[in-house]
């Protein structure tokens, strides 16, 4: 039960809002270009992995950072929906519970998409050499992975009744997630127990995919990284999807 | 809009057992104090809430089983904003109109009629945010017309505005249901609004219908006029000892009679013969908060849940930015 003009309406307005909101676009770009300026300058003379320049390294985790950051938040936002009564208007509409799931998750992964692009094109002006048939198979891959982060931010979001909980889904999802995942140092070289604990964190495959595309370097085979990300997109979408309908 | 009945159940009862039918074409008010079950049986017409037990058809499509067919011939405009604040007011009844799936053709040509019966047409580009709270209304409005609903629902559609923009509100619901033949259903706290707008009113209570008529035949149901006697204190009891079926409410004494204009005479001269001394005497000739005080004995207290309600609604219009 998937009507193609009701996705497309949901879609539509988190585009209009994506694009009125400027100030928002500069403010979470913000963050990425700490982490590659700071963070990757100043480490890039000591920390040595395995002969690749250390901001170069980071950037597929910086994008995959800011990736996520989107996703989840915009997926999250749909408590600002109910809360602000928008949804009612969705709700009572003729789309379907569905529809509206679908439309809010291929909106929210566009402006993901697009913020990604734009942090790797800053990662680019800082260093990063990446050709355009390398940097065009990246979007593809960043849709999939943003798809898979929405869903768990529409899953929060279905699950929670109001904004006060929003530090902790920072504090205790994605956070954790970000620094478990890999996008700041080499997983090959880790403690078995902490090993493993990147190995359970799905941010760990979309950022193995990504350095390998751009970086051609990678701990997790290629094959298994986006065998991974397009299992755990396809999961986090089918559970979203029920828990926002569910919820009705 | 056929008969239906059914009993809402969420830990409390919010709705219990209720059956009415609504007649094409007639504005049908829910009257109640807040908490009544008003909210709660629009949502089940809505489709937004399951009933727990009963039926509920609109237009005559079951609301359970058949929601899609009834959502596409509602239309809504809830208690709380339901329109995006960060997006103009054109923009909010572009995405209605495409929600509800009318083409391209005809959008534009709506919006702009619409837009016309609100008088909103030079502020469509316009952000919502930076609207007052009686444009708001009327912009909710005009997108609950969008896609000429054959049933409108209006969930306390004046509450917190001030007199003047309520006057115009008042004044579109009627021109909907003249120039539209629009099925209206709305619910109210407000007693001059049922009065003023409805062809007939149920009054709810505690999730009961209690009555249901024309405002005129529930007035006359009282059977004429009310003497309001501001008595000492001391003398109250021996005032209602005096008048035979008076009542008491608020230290004042109600009593009911055919026509006040004549009888208070007498009743006060009833009073100097008992010793009852009279601080203040009115005359009230019949109005709806009378039926439900007989009814229920009680009044709908507009002031007390007027505060509290208008409080939560200026929240959810201001402040929340994201």
């Amino acid at each position: 039960m998937i009507e193609i003009g009701g996705v497309y309406t949901v879609w539509l307005r988190e585009m209009i809002r994506y694009f009125r909101q400027k100030e928002r676009i500069v403010a979470t770009l913000t963050m990425p270009v700490f982490w590659l300026l700071i963070f990757g300058g100043s480490l890039r003379a000591s920390v040595d992995v395995g002969g690749i320049d250390y901001r170069s390294f980071i950037s597929p985790g910086v994008v995959a950072m800011s990736l996520m950051f989107t996703s989840v938040f915009s997926g999250v936002s749909i408590i600002w929906d109910r809360e602000l009564g928008f949804m009612k208007e969705m709700l009572v509409s003729p789309v379907s519970r569905l529809s509206i799931v679908v439309g809010k998750a291929l909106g929210t992964a566009t402006t993901s998409l697009i913020q990604g692009i734009m942090v790797m094109l800053i990662a680019i002006l800082l260093g990063l050499k990446v050709g355009l048939a390398t940097f065009l198979l990246t979007v593809p891959l960043m849709l999939l992975i943003s798809i898979g982060l929405v869903g768990i931010g529409i899953s929060i979001g279905s699950l929670m009744n109001n904004v006060e909980g929003f530090q902790l889904i920072m504090n205790f999802i994605v956070m954790p997630m970000f620094f478990l995942s890999g996008a700041l140092f080499p997983i090959s070289n880790l403690p078995p127990t902490l090993k493993l604990i990147t190995y359970l964190d799905p941010l760990t495959y979309a950022v193995e995919l990504l350095r390998h595309v751009l970086i051609g370097i990678s701990s997790i085979p290629f094959a298994i990284s986006l065998f991974v990300v397009i299992g755990f997109s396809v999961l986090m979408m089918v559970l979203s999807a029920w828990l926002f309908s569910r919820r009705g | 809009m056929k008969g239906l009945t059914k009993t809402f159940n969420k830990g409390f009862i919010a709705v219990d057992g209720i059956t009415f039918s609504i007649k094409k074409g007639e504005i049908f008010g829910f009257l109640g104090p807040n908490g009544a079950g008003k909210t709660t049986t629009i949502s089940i017409l809505c489709t937004l809430l399951k009933p727990t037990s009963g039926k509920a058809a609109v237009c005559g499509y079951d609301a359970d089983s058949e929601q899609n067919k009834v959502r596409k011939c509602i239309g809504v405009v809830f208690q709380d904003m339901t329109l995006d604040d960060r997006l103009t007011a054109r923009e909010n009844l572009e995405l209605h109109a495409r929600l509800y799936g009318i083409p391209k053709s005809e959008r534009e040509k709506r919006i702009d009629e619409v837009l016309g019966i609100v008088g909103l047409k030079d502020r469509e580009n316009s952000i919502v945010k930076t609207f007052s709270g009686g444009m708001q209304r009327r912009l909710e409005i005009a997108r609950g017309l969008i896609h000429y609903p054959q049933v409108l629902f209006l969930d306390e559609p004046t509450l917190g505005l001030d007199p003047q923009t309520r006057k115009h509100v008042w004044e579109y619901i009627v021109m909907l249901k003249r120039d539209y033949d629009m099925t209206i259903f709305l619910t109210t706290h407000y007693m001059e609004e049922a009065d003023e707008l409805c062809d007939r009113i149920a009054i709810i209570e505690h999730g009961k219908i209690i009555a249901i008529d024309t405002p005129r035949k529930l007035k006359d149901s009282l059977g004429g006029d009310t003497i309001v006697l501001d008595v000492d204190d001391k003398d109250t009891e021996k005032a209602l000892k005096t008048f035979k079926g008076a009542k008491r409410f608020d230290g004042q004494i109600i009593l009911s009679v055919r026509n006040a204009g004549r009888e208070i005479g007498k009743v006060l001269e009833r009073c100097r013969e008992n010793k009852i001394n009279v601080i203040e005497a009115n005359i009230r000739k019949p109005a709806l908060n009378d039926v439900f005080l007989k009814l229920t004995g009680r009044e709908i207290r507009e002031e007390e849940v007027g505060l509290r309600e208008q409080l939560r609604r200026r929240r959810t219009m201001g402040g929340h930015g994201r």
